[in-house]
């Protein structure tokens, strides 16, 4: 199977990216696959224990198409890709990728390219119109709605669908796809390609209620009257805040989803009156945080065409290798540059910050300090300011994007009063994803907190799969 | 050893069954032998040389547990007319005429009451038979003379003699002979139903009128003692047939001796359960002219619980009484490897191809000697797999024997020395007073019917009949969900039959098996995933099914079979014959078909498999109960072919799983005496890979038509998933050649050559399986801790239905995806997860306890996911201690030891790291079997050692140098390998790099093979010789035996201890491997908790355990598996794939490929570079185990492991995890003590390995000068055939101080005179020669190294030499280097495996240079057949004067070339002539531009200097007219390596002269 030797013969060939210069004058996704993935393919060693396998959340049986690719067999690799992840489109470009990290050939050289592998062959089963609805053959005349449309929410609508009920999705916003549609750029994900996925659910029959905010619009309670089950996948989406000195009372500093929101809909061609936009166009930027969100900030304040940016981060530089020998096959914490940092940035690490400093009611600067992390003897790391290392950074307009806490709780959660685990996320385990509330399910961010849309799809799935058999009292859905 | 001379109580007697211990897996072999007067003259003096013969033969029996007890020994003489009639006035009994009357020695019970009704019942059936009683004698037995010990009195019968006269209606002899046979055998079954449970048993031991058999359970020399009637002169017989017994149980029983009342058998016949059944099935269609109505008396003609030999007897008995002449019955039995043998008579192949229909082959390995005391005779099974000479004398004596030298003859007297060759035969007439050679009497045999007319008229070949109409493949989606209803996996696609139809044989996998056992599965499993393939180890020897392919079969017969005894009676059935069981679809319908071909001869029915599946799994054992029932109706409506199809099954029908259905019907049928009378085909969707074929064939299926598999095959080729240009009848005849060959490697791992004998032989063991359900479908096969039943099978098969016919999504479109192979997240559980691998490595990377305990948590606990047996045990509570009063792990570490992986399968840095880590440890580390680079027995700068404590010796024998073995602590003999027993391995040629090559004394880029079989080991008293040998090359190692756990292992064990191994280990069946077939992998062999438990109480049992340390091995992982290997009775554990994983092996399974991307078990420099292993991680895994095994020890409450060994009073089952289908084991078996009554439970004594009485010893005393300072000494010895491995000992000195160099040529010169016993100059150091006056027997020079060995008859004996034997079979096996030169001709299998050694001799017999990968062999005179099979490299010179050599030699690897012609020579040698003067040994470096004339010259002239030899005298007288004559014999391989070689040296000249 595959070829044996491959990992020798063939080296790791990465996406193409168009130039900085070039790419930041535009929203679209910039990068390409290489011409020939099949000895990408072949590069993969077909191992005893897929390591990968198990490094994906969603457990993509990677080995099997790997090897389809490598022999072309590219129609069957989508099925087996189909098999255990709905939406590879959507993982085959903003998923992190802890299969790569997991591959064996990372151990001892450079992994095989999964992720654009999974890439290539979901886009060339749209091209190739492979994909199509799969409507139910029977309905089982059961009601689902799921609340939010967000990866887990959309896995979990097709899945149940694809089970024969009926499932309708509500969303808060007015586009489908939750923080994949208005949390990540354009540039990373353009929106037809969630607009394609949605067009085939539709023809599996789920139905989508926009603008609709459960507990605001429509009580909770009506969809618990309505609906046989009801899945919470609303994501977490309570922003962490810095309440420093002048947070309340300068303008010019915001969240990161206000910008990314904004943005991206003017991108899809919403008309927002420039007094409403954010914009980083002639500014300094400060970006508070240093991950994937701090990235997007960064890139669209490129495309804004900001003076500078600079993204701070609390803790100290990771390094810029890890030994393998004591990480492989886990997720790595290691430096790594994501293309919006490459098209320009400042990076700074170990730094905290003091205040704001602002004129006339406007942000035009931060206090920051350096840090220092030790180790004490209970092996909890802790952290001292360094005495005297105080310095201030230029900042028109600074993003705050140090993570998200847990869901909203107003509105529905309370509505329901259903019950919080201890970092207030909507209390469920991953073998039933039941909530304290009967017929009520969680999955997703809302139950785990954030984190990647891979984790999502497969909450999603597995909840499908619980819903299913609390519907029927056994399943047909594989976990 | 005081201690061991207080004797613990006895035993009352042979225990019963109880735990997993059970008498009837009791094996034996033996020395067998015989003394004939070719004219009938009868004397006493024959008697006495039979017990001589007995005596001198006692090192191939054995002692238990006492050496004063025998195993047994006895002797069969001519029925001594003169001594009865002289005694018979005392016992006032009235004797007729000899002939008129005959005797029965019987044994009886002690209980009077027992003893008096069984004579009563005796009395009676001769009554009944119309026969005269004429008196009883009692049989004067002395005990006390014959020194035999209480645990042999114990059971001692009262042994008398019933005398009974021929009744006036009995027509002459032979009529009277056939009414003893009914009255021994009416008598006998009654007696049986009386069940009388004495601890000495009823038995017959002969009743004839011709014979007599004194025996019981003896050594040799108490033959004589005990009965005085073997001391009367008036004793005169004019034949003497002997037995020793070698029993790998000290339970052997009085009866249980040989010679049985015909035969006495020196091998074992391995599908004796095949046989049995198939005599069974035959009750109805058996009748006799000559019994008449008595036949139906005579049934069961084998009863349960005999021995091979007995049943073996039991059938040449009825044959013999049925009609057939001893010769002719032996034939049927043992027949010539005849199909496709080019040499064969056409009209003897006739003969057995007639024959084959008769009667299914009694296959195994086979030296057996037949009487009925007018002809005495032997033959010798198709492989040659035991050893008989004979020599005849010029005042008509014959001596046979298992060895030469059983008796002193004076040479003069000596007129022929021979042996019986393969499949040969050889008979003494005394009434004719001659003897009949093989070709004589089997042309004779053969003429007696027209056999070509009859099969011409008679055989009907399915391959020739006319094609029919066979359905076509289904679309794809109709075929997933029969794939899915049938159990298919990807996988099974994958791995299994892609890679067979595109590559015409089966796939290869790496690194063992770690799934759970299918009853521990949670999931649906095949049928045949509940057997494990038997396999054999030690007491015989598996088949190399492709370097010896001549002798397999697969060639099976369909439909009836005509009467056994019918022998002039009625017109020939017709017979149906394929020449392989796999049926196409076209077949298939030709069977169904057939009864218009031949005129309704044969009429076929197809009985459906299937049920309606609304019934679920409930409605399983009604469909089974009708099915069956219709086969009988089939059968008894005279349909003689039955298809049973399951090509009904749909979404409405659940199909039974075929396996269960077809043992069903094959037990059912036998059970009604009907199975011969019909043929059982199988038309299933079911089978697919080897295993599930040989499992049907294994139960009972003539042919088997897998037309899913089939199908699946022309689904992946329509889809594009197979190569473009095969096409579909090409795919199709790949797929059934691959699991035809892989038929032959399950076959030929039991020893099993034929599929007619395999079919129906049930080679398995079943395992998980209740024994209800096993004894009512698979009839008399084993099971041990039972285990799912109908029910539970019958839920599997629903549950597969289910998913093929139900909605679930997964297998909407997709099979599932299987996981056995390699790990899958939806797949079947593995012990070795992603997570376990991970944990460990990073746990010993950074010394963390912690990650550590993740680690074995997570394979410890089995919490909803069973994996292995143990994962069900739990400890018993008991009274903790503190962990400090434990003994430190660093003591504990001592007992671990590394898993035998060879250098060559993993790298220099993965196989030296486990060797640094383990001496650091003080364990053991194991160098595998690809020896050991001498650089490494010296200790490192830093005080590390590289050296393996424990050197392997394997069938292969790569490396295997007296050096080698002199710096070992352990010497390891490797039986079989758990994850394959009972097949051997090749090194792809790729993969012997220059490093390789010479650590394994081969040519680099040339292939090596590992044989199957140790040549020099085909039976326990091989492996005990073996073990002697070694023992000898290095006195101070310990001897252990690697065996690989199955049933009866623990009965083989006590074998090999009896044997005298110091240490025995017991693999489990999951052993990592580099390469071996998938089928193997995860079919063969069981876990080793049985094995190792078996062994336990087996050995405790025959208080046999103190005397050798037992290892546990296979997938051990953790201090709880330590803690229970100990507990079920290990002294030691040893570990492989886990010490791997601990130096970064990361389960790629990809060992076979080369491509391992860690740099562990690959050969490719870039690779080896990735490897990150070091000692201390290896360290601190074992360290770790240790010190979870302490803890655990101390909340047992044992302060050492040594309180621990034994004791699984302190184990149970864990209820609580159970699941649907383990519910029904009992693991209780396993946790059976036997009672040991103060024997050792545990290692304690030491071996007495008998060195002190060698004439070694004084061969050392007298080297001295040579072993101090080198000089040369000369020692003139006599010896003997009990001087066994001659000079071994003393080579094993010189190695040890001076390396594999030795010493100068001729240092040591030993001139010895007589017959030298086994093993003469084995492991033969340099600079040692051996000059011996006489002959050789077996295994001469094994294992040369570098010492010379040089035979030749006695001035005073008067044979012409070249025409006579003058060494044994497996000569030179493994030898190195060194020189021998024989006057006289060799046995089978000379020079096999050997790697460097010169060699001329007069004539060899078959397999002549097997396996051979260096050195030179010259043979002057003829070969047998098979020469040069497997031989890879180095070079022969083959005398063919007939000019036919070409068809005795195998060319799959070799080229035939004339000798250059002189003048070439010449002009190539300039001056160079050939150096005669210095005697110095020829250093013959192969070279493609050698001057072969001058090397086979100079060799010839040496051979004539050394020996005399005339032959070789005249060959050199004539050379000019001999030389064309000779024959090269030069593998292709070596040919190519030497070219290639050859080349880079003129590359490397040329560049040195270009720089210099």
């Amino acid at each position: 199977m595959g070829k044996p030797t491959g990992f020798k013969e063939y080296d790791r060939e990465n996406l193409s990216y168009a130039p900085v210069a070039d790419r930041i004058t535009h929203y679209n996704e910039f990068s390409k696959l290489p011409a020939d993935l099949s000895t990408q393919g072949a590069r993969c060693m077909d191992c005893g224990i897929p390591f990968c396998q198990n490094g994906c959340p969603v457990n993509n049986i990677i080995p099997d198409w790997n090897d389809l690719v490598f022999h072309g067999q590219w129609r069957e690799a989508l099925e087996v890709l189909h098999s255990t992840n709905n939406f590879p489109e959507f993982t085959g470009r903003i998923c992190p990728a802890p299969c790569e990290e997991a591959c064996t050939v990372n151990l001892i050289g450079d992994a095989v390219t999964i992720k654009n592998i999974e890439l290539a062959i979901v886009e060339k089963g749209w091209e190739e119109e492979w994909i199509t609805p799969q409507p139910p053959e029977h309905k089982s005349g059961r009601k689902v709605a799921i609340v939010g449309s967000g990866p887990a929410g959309l896995g979990c609508a097709q899945q149940l669908a694809r089970a024969g009920h009926d499932v309708v999705v509500y969303e808060k916003e007015d586009r489908i796809g939750g923080l994949m549609r208005y949390g990540i750029p354009n540039f990373k994900l353009e929106k037809h390609v969630i607009d394609r996925r949605i067009a085939q659910m539709r023809g599996e029959g789920v139905v989508f209620h926009i603008s609709t905010h459960i507990g605001v619009d429509i009580s909770a309670s009506e969809l618990l009257n309505e609906y046989d089950a009801v899945v919470l996948t609303g994501g977490s989406e309570t922003p962490r805040d810095l309440p420093i000195e002048g947070r309340d009372k300068l303008s010019g500093i915001h969240f990161a989803m206000e910008l990314l929101t904004e943005n991206t809909k003017r991108v899809l061609g919403d008309e927002i009156a420039d007094a409403d936009f954010i914009t980083a166009k002639d500014k300094h930027v400060v970006v508070i945080g240093g991950g994937d969100t701090g990235s997007d900030c960064i890139g669209t304040s490129n495309r804004h065409g900001a003076i500078s940016v600079t993204q701070i981060e609390i803790m100290p530089a990771p390094p810029e290798k890890v030994n393998k020998l004591l990480v492989w096959p886990n997720w790595p914490m290691k430096m790594r540059t994501s293309t919006s940092q490459e098209e320009g940035c400042e990076r700074d690490f170990s730094i905290t910050t003091k205040r704001f400093i602002g004129e006339n009611g406007k942000v035009t600067a931060i206090e920051c300090a350096r840090v220092e992390w030790t180790q004490d003897e209970s092996g909890q790391w802790q952290m001292r300011e360094i005495a005297d290392s105080e310095f201030t950074l230029k900042a028109d307009l600074v993003l705050l994007a140090m993570g998200f806490l847990h869901p909203v709780h107003a509105g529905m959660i309370e509505e329901l009063g259903v019950n919080l685990d201890g970092r207030g996320n909507v209390a469920a385990n991953t073998s039933d994803y039941r909530t304290s509330l009967d017929k009520v399910f969680a999955a997703g961010d809302m139950r785990r907190g954030q984190s990647l849309v891979v984790w999502a799809i497969r909450e999603g799935r597995q909840a499908a799969c619980a819903v299913d058999e609390y519907l029927t009292g056994s399943t047909t859905l594989p976990r | 050893m005081s201690h061991s001379m207080s004797r613990p109580s006895l035993p009352l007697s042979a225990p019963k069954k109880q735990g997993l211990y059970d008498p009837a897996h009791e094996h034996d072999a033996c020395g067998v032998g015989f003394v004939a007067h070719i004219k009938n003259r009868k004397s006493h003096e024959i008697v006495e040389k039979g017990l001589e013969i007995l005596l001198r033969l006692t090192h191939r029996g054995a002692a238990g547990a006492d050496p004063r007890e025998g195993d047994g020994a006895g002797i069969l003489i001519q029925l001594p007319d003169a001594f009865f009639r002289a005694i018979a006035p005392e016992l006032e009994i009235e004797l007729p005429a000899e002939g008129e009357y005959g005797v029965g020695m019987v044994f009886l019970p002690k209980d009077e009451a027992h003893r008096k009704a069984c004579e009563a019942i005796v009395e009676q059936a001769i009554v009944e038979e119309g026969q005269q009683l004429l008196g009883w004698r009692d049989v004067p037995c002395d005990a006390v003379r014959a020194d035999l010990p209480e645990s042999v009195t114990i059971c001692e019968p009262v042994i008398r003699q019933v005398f009974i006269g021929r009744d006036g209606s009995c027509a002459g002899q032979d009529a009277f002979e056939r009414k003893l046979y009914v009255i021994r055998r009416v008598a006998g079954n009654r007696i049986n139903d009386l069940a009388f449970k004495d601890d000495a048993k009823f038995y017959f031991a002969s009743m004839s009128s011709r014979t007599i058999v004194y025996k019981g359970m003896f050594l040799s020399h108490q033959v004589g003692a005990y009965y005085e009637d073997l001391r009367d002169a008036r004793m005169t017989s004019a034949l003497a047939l002997v037995h020793q017994r070698f029993s790998t149980n000290t339970f052997p029983a009085w009866e249980l001796a040989h010679p049985f009342r015909m035969v006495a058998h020196n091998g074992e016949i391995n599908t004796v359960r095949g046989n049995i059944n198939w005599m069974n099935a035959r009750r109805h269609s058996m009748k006799s002219e000559l019994l008449g109505d008595d036949l139906a008396k005579l049934w069961p003609i084998s009863g349960e619980g005999l021995s091979d030999t007995a049943c073996f007897d039991n059938a040449i008995e009825l044959l013999s009484m049925g009609g057939y002449s001893l010769a002719h019955a032996a034939m049927l039995l043992i027949p010539e490897a005849w199909s496709g043998n080019k040499l064969m008579d056409e009209k003897r192949k006739a003969f057995y191809e007639y024959h084959a229909a008769l009667m299914e082959p009694w296959d195994g390995p086979a030296a057996v000697a037949f009487t009925d005391g007018r002809q005495i005779g032997a033959t010798l099974d198709r492989n040659g797999l035991r050893p008989a000479r004979y020599l005849i004398t010029n005042d008509d004596l014959v001596v046979m024997a298992s060895e030469m030298g059983v008796l002193d003859i004076p040479e003069e007297k000596i007129v022929k020395k021979w042996r019986l060759q393969p499949g040969k035969m050889f008979l003494i007439d005394l009434e004719k007073g001659c003897i009949i050679r093989d070709d004589e009497l089997k042309a004779e045999l053969a003429d007696q019917k027209p056999y070509q007319k009859i099969l011409a008229e008679t055989q009907v070949h399915l391959e020739s009949l006319p094609n029919e109409v066979a359905p076509m493949a289904p679309e794809h989606d109709t075929l997933l969900n029969k794939q899915q209803a049938f159990g298919y996996s990807q996988e099974d696609l994958k791995f299994l039959i892609t890679p067979m139809a595109v590559s015409g044989q089966e796939a290869i996998g790496s690194m063992g098996n770690d799934n759970p056992l299918a009853v521990l599965s949670n999931r649906s499993r095949h049928m045949s995933n509940y057997f494990r393939q038997l396999f054999a180890q030690v007491t015989n020897p598996p088949i190399d099914p492709i370097r010896e392919e001549m002798v397999m079969s697969l060639t099976s017969i369909i439909g009836p079979r005509p009467n056994l005894l019918g022998l002039d009676m009625e017109e020939p059935l017709m017979r149906l014959e394929v020449h392989q069981p796999i049926l196409s679809n076209i077949d298939l319908e030709k069977l169904r078909l057939i009864e218009r071909y031949t005129d309704g001869k044969f009429r076929t029915t197809t009985l459906s498999m299937c049920y309606i599946a609304e019934q679920g799994a409930t409605g399983m054992e009604k469909a089974l109960t009708s099915l069956c029932e219709a086969a009988e109706n089939a059968v008894n409506e005279h349909f003689n072919i039955v298809i049973l199809s399951d090509r009904d099954m749909d979404a409405d029908h659940i199909a039974i799983p075929t396996l269960l259905a077809t043992s069903a019907v094959h037990q059912h049928l036998i059970r009604k005496g009907l199975r011969t009378e019909t043929g059982l085909v199988i038309e299933t969707g079911s089978a697919r890979e080897v295993h599930h074929f040989a499992a049907l064939a294994g139960y009972g299926a003539e042919a088997i038509n897998p037309y899913i598999a089939f199908e699946t095959l022309f689904d992946l080729q329509r889809r594009g998933q197979l190569p473009e240009h095969l096409t579909l009848e090409e795919i199709k005849t790949r797929y059934i050649k691959a699991i035809g060959k892989g038929l032959y490697k399950v076959m030929s791992k039991m020893g099993i050559s034929t599929y007619h004998s395999y079919c129906g032989a049930q080679i398995f063991e079943a395992v998980g399986l209740s024994s209800e359900f096993v004894q009512k479908y698979f009839t008399g096969t084993a099971t041990q801790i039972e285990g799912v039943g109908l029910a539970e099978i019958a839920e599997e098969a629903a549950r597969l239905h289910r998913n093929a016919y139900g909605n679930k999504q997964i297998y909407k479109h997709a099979l599932d995806a299987g996981g056995d192979y390699a790990w899958r997240i939806r797949g079947e559980e593995h012990t070795l997860t992603p997570e376990v691998v991970t944990r460990l490595q990073h746990a010993v990377r950074t010394n963390s306890r912690q990650l550590y305990d993740e680690y074995a948590a997570a394979i410890n606990d089995q919490t909803g996911r069973l994996m292995t047996l143990r994962g069900l045990f739990k400890f018993k509570d008991s009274t903790p201690i503190h962990v400090d009063e434990v003994e430190p792990a660093t003591e504990i570490v001592k007992r671990f030891a590394t898993g035998a992986m060879s250098f060559g399968s993993i790298s220099h840095e993965a196989h030296s790291t486990l060797a640094i880590a383990m001496n650091r440890l003080g364990g053991k580390s194991n160098t595998g079997e690809g020896g050991e680079e001498p650089e490494r027995f010296v200790p490192m700068e830093n005080g590390d050692s590289m050296r393996s404590a424990i050197k392997q010796v394997a069938s292969g024998r790569f490396g295997v140098t007296t050096e080698y073995l002199a710096n070992a602590d352990q010497i390891q003999i490797k039986m079989a390998q758990g994850a394959k027993p009972g097949e051997g391995g090749q090194l792809p040629g790729h993969k012997v790099d220059q490093r390789i090559g010479r650590v394994r004394h081969s040519t680099p880029g040339v292939g090596l093979i590992s044989p199957p079989p140790h040549h020099d080991i085909y039976s326990i008293e091989d492996l005990a010789q073996l073990i002697f040998d070694l023992k000898n090359t290095n006195t101070d190692a310990d001897i252990s035996v690697k065996l690989v756990s199955e049933i009866g292992v623990g009965t083989v064990a006590a074998g090999v201890v009896k044997a005298h191994a110091d240490h025995v280990v017991i693999a489990g069946h999951d052993g990592g491997t580099g390469a071996s077939p998938l089928t193997s992998i995860k079919h063969a062999g069981s876990p080793w908790e049985l094995g190792l438990a078996e062994t336990q109480q087996t050995l405790v049992l025959n208080r046999l355990r103190g005397r050798t340390r037992l290892q546990a091995d296979g997938q051990m992982r953790t201090g709880r598996d330590v803690v229970i290997a100990g507990l079920l009775g290990a002294d030691e554990v040893a570990f492989g794939t886990i010490a791997l994983i601990a130096e970064g092996c990361i389960m790629m399974r990809k060992c076979h490929l080369n491509t391992c991307p860690v740099g562990v078990a690959t050969q490719d420099p870039e690779l080896r570079k990735k490897f990150v292993g070091t000692p201390e991680d290896v360290v601190n895994f074992f360290m770790f185990v240790a010190e979870e095994a302490r803890e655990i020890m101390a909340r047992l409450g044992f302060r050492s492991f040594d309180e621990l060994i034994g004791r699984t009073e302190m184990l149970d089952t864990n209820d609580a995890i159970r699941h649907w289908k383990s519910q029904g084991l009992d693991l209780s078996p396993m946790f059976h003590q036997p009672k040991a009554n103060g024997s050792a439970i545990k290692h304690c004594e030491t071996q007495d390995h008998g060195l002190d009485v060698l004439i070694d010893n004084s061969l050392i005393a007298q080297a001295q000068p040579a072993l101090q300072d080198k000089t040369a000494v000369v020692i003139k010895t006599d010896i003997c055939n009990v001087d066994r491995s001659f000079g071994t000992m003393l080579s094993g000195k010189v190695a040890r101080k001076y390396g594999h160099a030795g010493l100068p040529e001729d240092t040591i010169v030993i001139k010895a005179k007589g017959t030298a016993g086994q093993s003469l100059g084995a492991w033969l150091a340099h600079g040692v020669t051996i000059d011996l006056a006489g002959e050789g027997n077996d295994y001469v020079g094994k294992g040369l190294s570098g010492g010379r060995i040089v035979i030749y008859p006695p001035a005073s004996s008067s044979i012409r030499a070249e025409e006579n034997i003058i060494v044994g079979n497996t000569v030179l096996f493994g030898a190195i280097a060194g020189e021998c030169y024989f006057n006289g001709v060799a046995g089978e299998r000379f020079a096999v495996r050997n790697s460097g050694a010169t060699a001329v001799v007069e004539g060899v017999g078959d397999h002549g240079c097997e396996y051979m990968t260096g050195g030179t062999v010259v043979v002057l005179g003829e070969t047998g057949r098979n020469f040069a099979a497997g031989m890879s490299g180095g070079i022969a010179y083959v005398l063919d004067e007939a000019g036919d050599f070409e068809n005795r030699c195998n060319m799959a690897q070799v080229e035939l070339e004339p000798i250059a012609s002189e003048a070439e020579a010449l002009e190539k040698l300039d001056h160079q002539g050939p150096d005669l003067e210095t005697h110095g040994r020829v250093n013959i470096k192969h070279s493609l531009s050698q001057d072969d004339q001058n090397i086979l010259r100079t060799l010839i002239e040496r051979h004539v200097h050394y020996t005399n030899s005339s032959r070789g005298r005249n060959i050199l007288e004539n050379w000019d007219a001999y030389l064309p004559k000779f024959t090269r014999v030069m593998p292709v391989d070596y040919k190519r390596a030497l070219s290639e070689m050859e080349a880079e040296m003129k590359a490397e000249a040329g560049k040195e002269h270009a720089n210099g």
